[in-house]
């Protein structure tokens, strides 16, 4: 297995890229470590078709997943980072940016878009993990929160795909400021009476978690996803022990009531349809 | 108490000390000394002002930690009347790393939502360090919902190094309730003031954190995590806290250069452990002054501009 394993690393530029699908006929499944056929693979959502894992996927992936086609209209695609506080620890912030941006060809960690999901007007934020772990900054929280005022403003439900590894610490308290501020446009929205529905995927941590993520008029996550507040690492050394099996797992979060459901990937478009068409009537 | 000295403070410790030496001196041998004593005295607060106003923003946080250094206890002694703590989230249990209770300050009736760290071992034991777990923050939505109903000002002293990063905090939604009460908060229509008192890290700061005006006592800091956690990530180091703090540009002066902060409250020369009264002083008339500032705006205006606050917060390029 040794040339295979080799070639799959050498394709990766680092480690958060650990789960992405890789270019190639086969792969192996992450968990049940079983060799893939690329195409199955892909026809099944990127679910595994022998254990049921869901690998983490590219943003676009669910653009395509949850929009109809021949009309997603990216919104405020001229929005991009800045290095507000000419960050450097030991790389420079502007340097992660640019990097970044040409592996994953988009501006930041966020994506809007208004279209059509099984007929019904919506309006689309779907994160992406590849861009520095998620993280959101400014251009995330402005994203969120433009996103949040275009569903209110035209009526339409919201729909937020998180996937993140928490804050942007390169942007300090900028960063966490977007929390309050994200939190804040779903007050408006809801308050406006438009659904807002979060589906966490793997894997949604720290400071998304702790705002726009858990505050869906319904809560979904994709099964298996990881989801918390602190992380793994840190929770370890705080209480000296390991962690249960399953731990901050969706299924986890299902059981202690913080999740509404858990809807596999290949269902998503289907339930979402089922639950806006009974929270939302169109204008 | 013992006192504990910083190292930036030996200097001035050690002038201290000279000058009451001299004035002993000058009593037991009735060698009139006030001339030389005004002169130290004089180079004293010289070096003073000058030790202040050259600070890192790491020594900015280790006043902020300084053990001395006044906690939300210290000041509600001193700046509330009527103080009457109302405990537990009616959910789950009484979580004493936040402190809720009803208040008079000066003439103004409040709520007050306060994170207290505990100062002997037994206290920070009790306090848990004044890091929360999901229920301190469910106490405080419960008791800003109840200043709402009552059309009380809520004033939320921050001093936290973050939410608990415990397996039950989990377990019981530590990343719901923060997020619950960033929500409430944003929307509460009675104003509220949030100081930061000492160390204001993550999410666990902002969960008491959102409102009309964000003060900061003058040493203290707020950032989006400790700068061990950023240096430990980011460095892959935790000892380099120093550059991190830099880095993070998480001091007073430095939130209010962002327009996050609206205004520093400022300490007693050498920091708030230094004379508690005058520190809750300051802190009174400030807090006096912005809610009788806030008290004139009707109920739409106040959330309309909080939210609007919120909405500029970040930089990015278009
Ligand atoms: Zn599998």
């Amino acid at each position: 297995m040794s040339w295979f394993k080799r070639t799959v690393r050498n394709i990766l530029t680092d480690t958060e890229d650990k789960k992405d699908i890789q270019a190639g006929l086969w792969i192996k499944c992450e968990n049940c470590k079983q060799i893939l056929y690329q195409a199955e693979l892909q026809r099944n959502y990127h679910v595994c078709y022998k254990c049921n894992y869901h690998f983490r996927v590219p943003a676009n992936t669910y653009v395509d997943l949850l929009l109809d086609e021949n009309d997603r209209q990216p919104r405020f695609t001229n929005v991009k980072p800045a290095d507000p506080l000419q960050f450097k620890a030991q790389k420079k912030y502007s340097d992660q940016l640019t990097t970044a941006q040409k592996k994953t060809g988009s501006n930041d960690a966020v994506k809007v878009f208004e279209g059509h999901s099984s007929g019904i007007p919506v309006v689309l934020a779907v994160m992406d993990f590849s861009f520095i772990g998620g993280s959101m900054g400014s251009v995330v929280g402005e994203l969120i929160a433009r996103a949040t005022d275009l569903a209110r403003e035209t009526r339409k439900p919201l729909i937020i795909v998180s996937a993140s590894g928490g804050a942007r610490m390169m942007e300090g308290s900028y960063s966490l400021m977007q929390m309050a501020k994200t939190a804040a446009k779903l007050g408006q929205l809801g308050d406006a009476g438009i659904p807002y529905i979060s589906l966490m995927t793997d894997p949604t941590t720290g400071g998304v978690t702790a705002s726009f993520a858990m505050l869906g008029d319904v809560n979904m996550a994709e099964p298996g996803a990881l989801i918390g507040f602190a992380g793994q690492r840190v929770i370890k050394q705080t209480i000296g022990a390991d962690l249960p099996e399953g731990f901050q797992r969706a299924e986890f979060l299902l059981e202690k009531g913080f999740l509404d459901l858990i809807v596999p990937r290949k269902e998503l478009k289907q339930k979402i349809h089922e639950i806006l068409s009974i929270l939302h009537v169109p204008a | 108490m013992a006192k504990a000295v910083l190292d930036f403070e030996k200097p001035i410790f050690a002038l201290e000390q000279k000058i009451r030496e001299m004035e002993i001196m000058s009593t037991q041998t009735e060698v009139d000394m006030t001339p030389e004593i005004e002169k130290l005295k004089e180079k004293l607060t010289e070096l003073a002002h000058k030790t202040n106003k050259n600070l890192t923003r790491w020594q900015r946080v280790e006043l902020a930690r300084h053990p001395d250094r006044p906690h939300s206890k210290d000041y509600i002694d001193r700046i509330a009347t009527r103080w009457t703590e109302l405990h537990g989230d009616r959910l789950f249990r009484d979580d004493h790393a936040i402190l809720t209770g009803l208040a008079m300050i000066g003439d103004q009736r409040v709520v007050i939502v306060a994170q207290e760290k505990g100062r002997s071992t037994k206290e920070k034991l009790y306090h848990n360090f004044g890091m929360p777990n999901p229920e301190g923050y469910r106490k405080a939505m419960r008791t800003m919902q109840m200043a709402e109903k009552f059309h009380l000002p809520v004033i939320s002293l921050i001093d936290t190094q973050g939410a608990y990063p415990g397996l039950e905090a989990e377990e019981r939604g530590q990343a719901e309730a923060i997020a619950r009460n960033l929500l409430i908060m944003s929307k509460l229509r009675v104003p509220i003031i949030c100081v930061v008192i000492g160390e204001g890290a993550s999410g666990g700061a902002l969960g008491i954190g959102v409102g009309d005006r964000l003060l900061m006592m003058e040493n203290t800091w707020y950032s989006v995590i400790t700068p061990e956690g950023c240096a430990s990530i980011l460095y892959r180091d935790a000892n380099q806290k120093e550059k991190a703090a830099e880095a993070m540009k998480l001091s007073a002066q430095d939130l209010l250069d962002m327009k996050i902060a609206d205004k520093i409250i400022h300490e007693p020369l050498g920091g708030a452990h230094r004379d508690y009264d005058a520190a809750a002083k300051s802190l009174e008339i400030v807090l006096t002054e912005e809610i009788k500032k806030l008290a004139v705006l009707d109920e739409d205006e106040l959330v309309n501009t909080r939210i609007e606050k919120l909405s500029r917060i970040g930089v990015w390029e278009e």
